[in-house]
């Protein structure tokens, strides 16, 4: 019972602390038409504990989720994901084919050049400030 | 020299002709050859300026036919800002390359979305639309496949999943390269710099 409250008490502190994560590279695939757009970031956690990313929104967008490009046999199909874990003093990287956040419902015309504001969410109720740059649909990554 | 160098020489040269010469007849392709595989380019469909086509209006150009969608933020504009990159680095002879983006979502995909669709990407590049009936035996033609997921919730939002492979076709129709997901692009390039070479 002890040891469990302890255990217990260890996770949450593990998750209580707001995220020590930042947020790099992040950028937004332009498509034309107010099609759902994909955005693209490295999230760094630098703290000793993992963190639960669980979601994100935008004041530009009705939606945005978490999605994942799944690739098999030469088919390829998309999936919403509940959450992506970032281990201690490591990194996901959400890029083209994989990990990415799907933004949907743009509330007004979003062009190459803009920065959209984001809010990403943690399991353990941290939030993050990202602004992602909005990159032509041509373009190939932050760097272009 | 004694004439038996001479002969070693002669035959080394010879052979070395041998080899070049075989070479030239079966290019070494980077993609999978899918030569005398896949049946030649046909279809009839509605381009993005809403211009009824066939795989006639293409001969004379190397044909990359790729079935996707608008709706799809992710891996089509990843395959097609591959293609667009390496027709950038085939400098002339990309001029003489189409890509032929197939929707398999007619539905959403009306001929102004999908025209401002790919043009975003490069000018290059070919919407496709048509009856349900034309996409799929255009589909089934070349083994993709493609299906309408059920949403999840009650949106009207919805995914498509779909064969991601790119068909090469030369300048005749015949269908000649495959090239899978996450292939380089320095083996579409070369492999594209033969065909374009080859056919001219």
């Amino acid at each position: 019972m002890l040891v469990g409250a302890a255990m217990l008490a260890c996770s949450v502190a593990a998750f209580a602390t707001p995220p020590a994560a930042h947020v790099e590279h992040a950028w937004i695939r332009w498509l034309p038409a107010s099609l759902p757009a994909a955005g693209y970031a490295v999230i760094e956690n630098n703290s000793d504990a993992a963190v639960r990313l669980t979601g994100a929104s935008s004041p530009d967008y009705g939606m945005v989720t978490l999605h994942y490009s799944r690739l098999a046999q030469g088919d390829s199909t998309m999936e919403t994901v509940e959450y992506l874990d970032i281990p201690a003093h490591g990194s996901i990287k959400l890029a083209p084919g994989g990990y990415h956040l799907m933004l949907m419902h743009a509330k007004h015309p979003i062009k190459p050049g803009d920065t959209v504001k984001t809010t990403l969410k943690f399991a353990n109720g941290a939030t993050l400030q990202a602004d992602f740059s909005v990159l032509p649909a041509n373009a190939s990554g932050p760097e272009d | 020299m004694p004439p038996s160098r001479f002969l070693l020489r002669g035959c080394l040269v010879a052979f070395a002709a041998l080899l070049l010469a075989a070479c030239q007849s079966q290019p070494n392709w980077q993609l999978d050859n899918v030569r005398g595989h896949l049946p030649d380019l046909e279809f009839q469909m509605t381009n993005d300026l809403g211009q009824p086509v066939t795989a006639a209006s293409y001969r004379g150009k190397i044909v990359l036919l790729y079935f996707g969608y608008t709706h799809c933020p992710d891996v089509c504009p990843l395959t097609l800002v591959q293609l667009h990159t390496v027709l950038q680095k085939l400098g002339k002879q990309g001029a003489d390359v189409r890509i032929l983006f197939v929707t398999v979502d007619p539905a959403r995909d009306t001929v102004p979305v999908l025209h401002q669709y790919v043009t975003a990407f490069d000018r290059r590049i070919v919407g496709l639309t048509g009856s349900q009936n034309a996409i799929a035996q255009l589909a089934k033609r070349y083994r993709a496949i493609y299906q309408r997921e059920t949403p999840k919730t009650a949106s009207t939002d919805y995914e498509v999943t779909h064969s991601s492979a790119v068909y090469f076709f030369d300048r005749d129709g015949h269908a000649r390269l495959l090239a899978t997901p996450g292939v380089p692009n320095d083996e579409i390039l070369h492999d594209l710099k033969i065909l374009a070479e080859q056919d001219n």
